[in-house]
């Protein structure tokens, strides 16, 4: 019956493909965007399809449901269409376009004057930015020191341990040795960075048949297909891995080894107490750290010629003063019976049998299956090894470590595992993306300060070195950030606090700001602690009625709830009509064993009158006559960001990008640049990749060879020694200052905490949050998770992507349903300190007993996102966002802490300690809700999504 | 009522295996096929209030997650994609009226002829996997065509003619190849790792097939002998003294 159908087996696809980087997420992907011919007979093109570049080192041709659904972010009715002037009362939505002369001419007005009087009083945060080498630049330009993106609410814990322990950092700056470790273990990810490598390695260890322990009190996701899963109970990874520290040190499984070559374990520790010297290393008259020599059993520098170090024992130096080795105190404090794994179970929520058989499959997978590989290399010292030695665990972490106020020690704790088992760099454990390693000394210091009509003298942002570094006024207490950074608040805060900005401008503390500037951060939304708080602070005006925050711009590409606040809006692009460099001067996307880069370029051209925010910026940085951006005669030095890329140099040689530099294209790392660089780059692919040597793949800590191909890559300037910091010199100098033994003194409101907090050696303290309260009333955690097929809350605009998790029930543990009474398709409150949500409820097995759940930023304010205002997203969907304060519950002197780790500002969003209680039958709404805000562009059409109707063919001949 | 083809020596019997122990759930299969196969065989895969109260559409595949308590371990999850699963004896084939629903003879590929297509239903009736689902829109039935206008297709790269869901899948979790022979790669896979059919007593003879997930328990490995009491000056420190010497 079925002969007579024919049927086109090869039709047509596309008419050329454009390739370039995705952002529908933070993985950066490359992907083949196919364009076709829209049909109209206009000429027009339209997207075809979206498919992973097979060639690229990031996904290797896969591409997530977010990528595949590109399509319906490109074309969404969400896309702002022209400059905005608030017309109405902020929050409301309402605007008037207006051209792109007079947007430029309002914004370099309030920035000029801003720059001419107090240039402090533009705060200027990126949020899900990919561009922060340029836009960093351009704030440190500008001249003030009130720059930062949004690593301080996401990641900066990760990024902080990572770099002060070993130069390096999970996150995206490095990877598992997917292809040789033989146990792996995956520590609080979700869909975090970066999410289609991990599944492509995950898959590689399922190929190999290798195991995988996932650590994460949801098992959902990549937790789902683990082998084993440690359901532990939040904040408490840190306790959990020192246990197993304790049992390996107990055991002596630990590499004697590696931890002499690499690490300051044998560095001697001064034991002083009550003096300045207390707690630092020992070092000789060239400040450098000395040890124990066995050969000799005096104090002799580290690095001296044929050093024989000790680990164990005490000396008394020329001075008279004690020191024991680093790794002396190491033992003492870890083989204390409180890390036993008996006592830590409970508190975990791990078994004490489950937390000693993970520690003895470390020792065996790092032990007993060593790994070889013949392969000679030749340390940074001159020594030459026959064999790269592997012991083969690999680990990786993200945001459930991050996202505590104990993140910054709980990551250093993983470190410290790793590092005892000698598996950092090696084949088989983790490794470092280029341009890491970059240890503490090689990366820029924090800047502050802020001259009118000056630029900054570095970067804003960077890595204390010691207190004597913080950003204070003359007071030594007041911080000159707005945020905060660098202060006896948040002494190490590497990325910024951007969840305080908004408060601190509110309460003029420290001071009031006159212009904030934001782009693609939803602030009044979903990236704030304390939403109604938030949006409430951006409203309030003072007793002359003029906003307390006077002059609001945003740049998004969407109609976001953030977008209702600014007083004058900047549209962007969408992230296939706009130029960007993914740059090694900031996040690149290398691997392990490239050194890579990436671009995105206009694949096609926007069809509104909008242009690309870093675009915006080079003109508005002419305008105000910025220095970099301005030649002398007074004219823009930068057509746009595109000759940026191409044109810019950060030091001579050395610019945003890597490949095909030199004038004729023929140098990589350091070279002039190059007219054609970007052209070269769209013809590889989008991307440029440039091979590590075979020598120099592994131990690039301490590896020769790495570094002369570093030093002629152009990632450093001569050679970057990297000793493992088991030992945190910088924290002890802090608790020296919190004694008042060192200059500049701690306040007294801010001692106890850093006594108790700062611990030189990877600790664990409980999450402030269930600290300040009583966990009896608020006896269980709630966190968010973000899906695997939703980013942010871009999203929910998207058509495909909104049927897939179009709302988000709270996740509640069996247990908890039935001691509440709760069942599928309920209702229920949600209680915290600070605040009360009703949610609906689904009950959950595959979850810590304690610990209830939801997706992340699907809930919507109405009248976002050009979505209907009874939209699933608004009526169902829901924040967590609203029970999580930015400050801490009172202390008993009524202080407020913000809601953070002590040490890096961190914002701590998984300490959260919740009840609930079943609903009352009622409207089956989520609570709170808020006026719709109007949108400056329509709601999406009613009608139907037809995509692809255009090309419809006659596939199907008879 | 429509025949299924006489299976002929030779015929191809192409199909997935799907890996539900690396199955993460993330959905790219899921969005990819709609994105492919909306612009690509047949008429759009349409969507019904997009960006309204009630967003649906038509998909050729979807992920379901199922929670399993086994009796003597933790709750887990396992994700479930599934799309058509070209039987052998596809019943949504026997029970159209209009013979818009085949199955191919050279590789058994099921299809609908969208022009024949009345839009009755009838076959996603007949299907126990719930595989089908009539457009909403075009109101003729859709589902999965095992991507027939890419892996035959001469304008795209060889190693890209495969189904969008395979080549998407970032897990690696989807196979495609040829269940008919048994040295291919996917019947190899499927003869390791026990592949399984989807409700086999329901007697459609699936094409498809699934890998079922491995056991997942708690390791009970025994604990590591410490090498002696600790803090005791002769225990870790003093076997740290002798590691030290030997190196």
């Amino acid at each position: 019956m079925n002969e007579h159908v024919r049927l086109d087996t090869s039709p047509h696809v596309s008419d050329e493909v454009r390739k370039t980087t995705c952002y529908m997420c933070a993985c950066r992907c490359g992907i083949n965007v196919h364009l076709r011919d829209d049909g109209t007979g206009t000429g027009k093109k339209k997207i075809r399809y979206i498919e992973g570049n097979n060639d690229h080192p990031v996904n290797r041709g896969v591409l997530c449901a977010k990528g595949s659904a590109g399509i319906m972010q490109h074309y969404s009715p969400a896309r702002l269409r022209k400059p905005l002037k608030r017309v109405g009362e902020r929050g409301e939505g309402k605007f008037e376009e207006i051209e792109w002369d007079e947007a430029l001419g309002i914004a370099t007005g309030w920035l000029g004057d801003v720059r001419k009087s107090d240039p402090k009083k533009l705060a200027f945060f990126t949020g899900r930015d990919q561009s922060q080498s340029f836009t960093g630049w351009w704030a440190q330009q500008f001249g003030t020191p009130n720059f930062a993106a949004h690593g301080g609410f996401c990641s900066v814990n990760m990024a902080a341990a990572g770099i002060y322990t070993f130069g390096g950092a999970f996150w995206e700056f490095g990877s598992p040795d997917w292809k040789h470790t033989e146990l792996f273990m995956l520590f609080g990810v979700a869909e975090d960075h970066d999410s289609n490598p991990i599944k492509l390695g995950l898959a590689e260890l399922k190929r190999r048949g290798k195991k995988t322990i996932a650590i994460n009190p949801v098992r959902t996701g990549y937790n789902a297909v683990a082998d084993e899963w440690v359901g532990i109970t939040p904040g408490t990874d840190g306790l959990f891995v020192l246990a197993l520290v304790h049992e390996l040190l107990k055991a002596g499984k630990v590499d004697v080894d590696y931890l002499i070559r690499y690490t300051n374990a044998p560095w001697l520790v001064v034991h002083a107490p009550g003096t300045a010297e207390h707690g630092l290393f020992a070092r000789d008259a060239d400040q450098k750290p000395l040890v124990i020599d066995r050969r000799t059993g005096k104090a002799s520098p580290y690095s001296a010629q044929g050093v024989k170090p000790d680990l164990r024992g005490e000396i008394q130096l020329e001075d008279g003063r004690v020191a024991r080795p680093a790794f002396h105190l190491l033992t003492d404090k870890y083989l204390d019976e409180g890390y036993a794994a008996d006592q830590v179970s409970e508190r975990t929520g791990v078994s004490a049998d489950q937390i000693r058989s993970i520690a003895a499959q470390l020792a065996e997978a790092a032990f007993e299956k060593e790994i070889v590989i013949d392969r000679p290399w030749t340390d940074m010292k001159g020594e030459r090894h026959e064999k790269m030695i592997g012991r083969p665990v690999a680990m990786h972490a993200m945001r459930g470590i991050s996202a505590h106020s104990n993140g910054f020690q709980t990551c250093r704790s993983i470190h410290l595992l790793q590092i005892l088992l000698g598996s950092i760099d090696c084949p088989g454990g983790f490794r470092y993306k280029p341009p890491y390693p970059r240890p503490v000394h090689a990366q820029p210091a924090p800047h502050g300060g802020g001259e009118p009509g000056k630029p900054l003298a570095g970067p804003q942002l960077g890595f204390m070195r010691s207190p004597q570094g913080l950003l204070l006024e003359e007071d030594g207490v007041t911080p000159q950030r707005i945020d905060k950074a660098y202060s006896w608040d948040a002494p190490m805060s590497s990325h910024g606090l951007m969840h305080m900005v908004i408060a601190n401008a509110h309460a003029r503390d420290p001071y009031g700001v006159d212009v904030l500037f934001m782009y693609m951060a939803n602030m009044s939304w979903n990236s704030s602690m304390n939403t109604a708080g938030v949006m409430k602070m951006l409203t309030d005006k003072d007793e002359n009625g003029d906003y307390i925050i006077p002059k609001l711009i945003y740049s998004d590409a969407y109609s976001s709830e953030m977008v209702a606040f600014a007083d004058l809006v900047l549209p962007d692009t969408t992230y296939l009509e706009r130029h960007d460099a993914i740059s090694l001067l900031d996040r690149p996307i290398s691997e392990p064993e490239a050194v890579c880069d990436a671009i995105r370029w206009p694949v096609l051209e926007p069809d509104r009158d909008v242009r690309g925010f870093q675009s915006v910026l080079i003109d508005l940085g002419a305008r105000l006559g910025l220095p970099g951006m301005t030649n002398e005669d007074g004219t823009a030095k930068f057509k746009d960001y595109a000759d940026y890329i191409q044109n810019h140099q950060r030091k001579p040689g050395i610019g945003p990008l890597a490949g095909w530099r030199g004038e004729d294209g023929s140098k990589t790392g350091r070279g002039e640049p190059n007219a054609d660089q970007l052209q070269a780059y769209i013809d590889n692919g989008g991307f440029s990749q440039t091979h590590v040597p075979e020598e120099a793949l592994y131990y690039k800590f301490a590896n020769k060879a790495w570094q002369d191909f570093a030093v002629d890559m152009g990632i450093q300037d001569g050679p970057v020694e990297c000793v493992f910091q088991l030992y945190l010199e910088p924290m002890a100098q802090f608790r020296l200052c919190a004694q008042g033994l060192a200059e500049p003194k701690t306040p007294d409101t801010h001692k106890q905490r850093i006594l108790d907090c700062f611990d030189p050696l990877p600790d664990w303290y409980a999450p402030f949050e269930g600290e300040g309260i009583e966990t009896s009333e608020y006896p269980f955690h709630a966190l968010t998770q973000r899906p695997a097929a939703m980013y942010h809350s871009w999203g929910s605009q998207n058509a495909w992507l909104r049927q897939i998790h179009g709302h988000n029930p709270m996740y509640v543990p069996g247990d908890i349903c039935d001691a509440v009474g709760l069942k599928t398709g309920d209702w229920a409150w949600v209680t915290s300190h600070h605040g009360k949500i009703k949610v609906p409820v689904q009950r959950m097995d595959a979850v810590n007993g304690k610990t209830m759940w939801t997706w992340n930023a699907i809930g919507k304010r109405k009248g976002a996102w050009a979505l209907s205002d009874g939209a699933p997203e608004a009526e169902k969907g829901f924040l967590l966002n609203h029970l999580i304060h930015e400050l801490l519950p009172p202390k008993s002197d009524g202080m407020r802490w913000s809601n953070s780790d002590p040490i890096t500002g961190q914002a701590a969003w998984f300490d959260l300690r919740v009840n609930i209680e079943k609903a009352e039958a009622g409207e089956a709404e989520s609570l709170p809700q808020f006026p719709a805000q109007d949108g400056p562009v329509p709601d999406g059409a009613d009608g139907p999504l037809r995509y692809g109707a255009g090309w419809l063919k006659e596939f199907m001949t008879r | 009522m429509t025949m299924l083809p006489d299976r002929q020596p030779g015929a191809k019997a192409l199909g997935l295996v799907i890996d539900l122990d690396t199955c993460v759930g993330c959905h790219a299969c899921v969005v990819n096929c709609k994105q492919w196969n909306t612009a690509g065989y047949g008429a759009p895969l349409s969507d019904t209030e997009p960006y309204g109260d009630d967003p649906s559409g038509a998909w050729l595949n979807r992920v379901h997650s199922f929670e399993v308590t086994p009796a003597d371990a933790p709750a887990q999850i396992v994700h479930f994609p599934k799309s058509c699963l070209h039987c052998e004896d596809a019943p949504c084939v026997t029970v159209c009226p209009t013979g818009a629903s085949y199955k191919r003879a050279e590789d058994g590929i099921v299809l609908v002829d969208e022009d024949m297509c009345i839009g009755c239903g009838l076959c996603a009736w007949a299907c126990p996997y719930g595989a089908r689902e009539i457009d909403p829109v075009e109101q003729v039935m859709k589902k999965c065509t095992l991507c027939v206008d890419r892996i035959y297709n001469d304008n795209i790269p060889e190693e890209d003619r495969v189904p969008a869901c395979v080549k998407t899948c970032p897990a690696e979790a989807r196979h495609f190849g040829d269940l008919a022979d048994p040295t291919s790669d996917v019947s190899m896979l499927v003869a390791e790792r026990g592949g399984m059919d989807l409700m086999p007593e329901q007697g459609t003879k699936p094409v498809n097939k699934y890998l079922p997930p491995r056991p997942k328990a708690i390791s009970d490995m025994a604990p590591l002998p410490a090498i002696a009491e600790p803090k005791a000056d002769g225990g870790v420190l003093g076997w740290l003294d002798r590691a030290l010497d030997r190196l």
